[in-house]
């Protein structure tokens, strides 16, 4: 009886606010828009019985879906969107592994400081992070107030309101989730491999490639999943430092919603954004369990803040 | 140790520049003119933040104590139920909040919001961070449960307790820095959330991210980075408070096991 009631608080909680509401999403994403409130029809009478029930299924379908397919804006906003994530993933992996590696070589009395400053900014809000850097990359800006000064550019460089103000802001705010999993897996490492793969004639580099890599392969998969998955959707970077030609499938929906108001589509819209995302999802779901039932690590870096 | 200078740089320069601007006499952000805490007293005049800023807290509170309640029961399913029904399901519902689109999940708590006719405020931004946030506490806490000596559980019950005492004694006070981190970060959580507190929120009630990211959009403005730089420092005080206390805890508990050990 307990275990049931343990059992079924969570669960219907997650059932109510957080299945049923992507059910909804899913119906009125076949519905169509409508001048009313609420802005789609049809809406389903349920006191109207069974043929109400038939009635209401009838007039469902795929409208929405066609739509999306045939305005451009859409299709290249969900590219744009994939594309900006892939890049932003690996500008911040080749950013993040420099410093995972040099944290997990770091004398261990001064790990936990180094951690502590990792994980820091994961605290702070997101939104002053992403803010912070309107000031620093603006026309007027100090980066180009620096760069004047010094000499090595004449005019300023137009970089906020471009994508790449958009990559340094993504690299910036989800740097943290690239180091902390690569951290773990490169912290548990046995030092004597390198040693030994040095002995038996490796270079330092060709020792790092067929090591060091390898034994960390688990924490790369993890820290890229954890930028990629939530950045394709990501609504504030591309707002607030990107312009108008940072097309992004995150602000296109919030846009859709709150500035047209097309229901139907904006829900269209998100069902495709969680089908593409849908295979790196369980992918990383995978890689999360695999990782659990072999070492009995969790490389998810939430369960930092439980030590 | 050039990469973690340079990362380090790179990770807190941006909050250094905006804090030192936030002292800045001109409007111009990009222009010094002297110290001056001005855009402090500002703040303190607008009623609109404050307002928004007390809403945000009151949020935060409830949610992310609700989700603790919530997410420790779940991580105790996820750890300790064994098989059930629909437990892929539910291990399912945990997992996929954590990498969903915030945009996603706004979109569709506002569409069930608006299906049962719930009106937009308080209650609904209150659900709805309690609901992601949630998952959050499950996965912190269902971390350390894993490593958690059972048998010390199943002592206190051959020993005459009740699961539920049992549960209260023995196994709360070890989980209970998982528990605690758990709430920090969904507190965290909530204070930071834009996009789904957009959706969720009503006309009578706005939260201080929405009007932070009002005001933004039209530029950077001093006033802004004042309030970002007394939420950069509570941030700071407090993480650098809980990280301190609990590694005092830590080392207690260690030295109380040692001389556990000793006596028996």
């Amino acid at each position: 009886m307990r275990r049931l009631t343990l059992i079924a608080v969570p669960y219907l909680w997650l059932l109510a606010l957080f299945l049923v509401p992507f059910l909804i999403v899913f119906k009125i994403s076949l519905s169509d828009t409508a001048i009313a409130i609420p802005p789609y029809t049809p809406t389903l009478d349920l006191a109207g019985g069974w043929a109400a029930v038939r009635a209401f299924l009838s007039q469902l379908d795929m409208e929405n879906y066609i739509w999306l397919t045939e305005d451009a804006l859409y299709w290249k906003a969900y590219l744009s969107s994939v594309k900006i994530a892939f890049i932003a993933t690996v500008l911040t992996l080749l950013a993040g592994y420099p410093m995972a590696y040099a944290m997990a070589r770091a004398a261990p009395e001064w790990r936990p400081t180094l951690l502590m400053l990792v994980i820091l900014p994961f605290w702070t809000s997101f939104l002053i992070r992403v803010y912070a850097w309107m000031g620093i990359l603006s026309n007027e800006g100090l980066l180009n107030a620096f760069l004047l000064w010094t000499g090595l550019i004449s005019e300023p460089l137009v970089i906020l309101n471009t994508n790449t103000a958009v990559y340094i802001g993504i690299v910036y705010t989800y740097l943290p989730f690239m180091i902390l999993p690569i951290y773990s897996a490169l912290e548990k490492m046995d030092d004597s491999l390198l040693e030994a793969a040095e002995d038996l004639g490796c270079s330092r580099l060709t020792a790092f490639w067929l090591v060091t890599v390898p034994l960390s392969k688990q924490g790369i998969i993890a820290g890229c999943f954890l930028v990629f998955i939530p950045v394709v959707g990501e609504f504030v970077i591309p707002s607030l430092l990107g312009g108008s030609g940072t097309l992004m499938i995150g602000k296109v929906l919030f846009e859709e919603f709150f500035n047209n108001r097309d229901w139907p589509v904006a829900s269209a819209v998100a069902v495709i954004l969680l089908l593409i995302l849908i295979v790196p999802i369980i992918l990383f779901q995978r890689n999360e369990q695999k990782q659990r039932e072999a070492e009995g690590l969790d490389v998810f870096p939430l369960s930092m803040w439980s030590r | 140790m050039v990469s973690l200078t340079l990362g380090f740089a790179f990770l807190y320069l941006p909050m250094i520049i905006l804090v030192i601007y936030s002292f800045n006499e001109s409007k111009l952000v990009t222009v010094w003119a002297g110290f001056s805490t001005k855009w402090y007293g500002e703040l303190l005049q607008n009623e609109a933040f404050l307002d928004a800023a007390w809403v945000t807290i009151r949020v935060a509170v409830v949610s992310s104590t609700i989700a603790t309640v919530l997410g420790t029961m779940a991580a105790l399913v996820l750890v300790r139920a064994g098989r059930f029904a629909g437990r892929t399901l539910f291990s399912g519902m945990i997992y996929a909040p954590l990498v969903m689109p915030e945009v996603i999940t706004g979109l569709s708590l506002l569409l069930l919001f608006i299906g049962i006719g719930l009106d937009r405020g308080i209650v609904t931004i209150i659900l709805a961070h309690t609901t992601f946030s949630m998952c959050y506490v499950s996965v912190v806490v269902s971390s350390r449960l894993v490593s958690f000596d059972q048998s010390l559980e199943e002592a206190a019950l051959d020993l005459g307790c009740t699961p539920f005492d049992a549960f209260r004694l023995v196994t709360l006070p070890i989980i209970a820095p998982a528990v605690i981190s758990g709430w920090l970060l969904a507190f965290t959580l909530s204070l930071d959330d834009l996009v789904i507190a957009s959706f969720t929120a009503g006309p009578s009630a706005t939260t201080l991210p929405i009007k932070i990211f009002s005001a933004v959009r039209l530029g950077v403005s001093p006033e802004i980075n004042a309030l970002s730089t007394i939420m950069i420092a509570i941030v700071t005080v407090g993480v650098i408070t809980a990280s301190l206390a609990s590694k005092r805890a830590s080392t207690r508990q260690q030295a109380e096991e040692r001389a556990a050990m000793r006596t028996s």
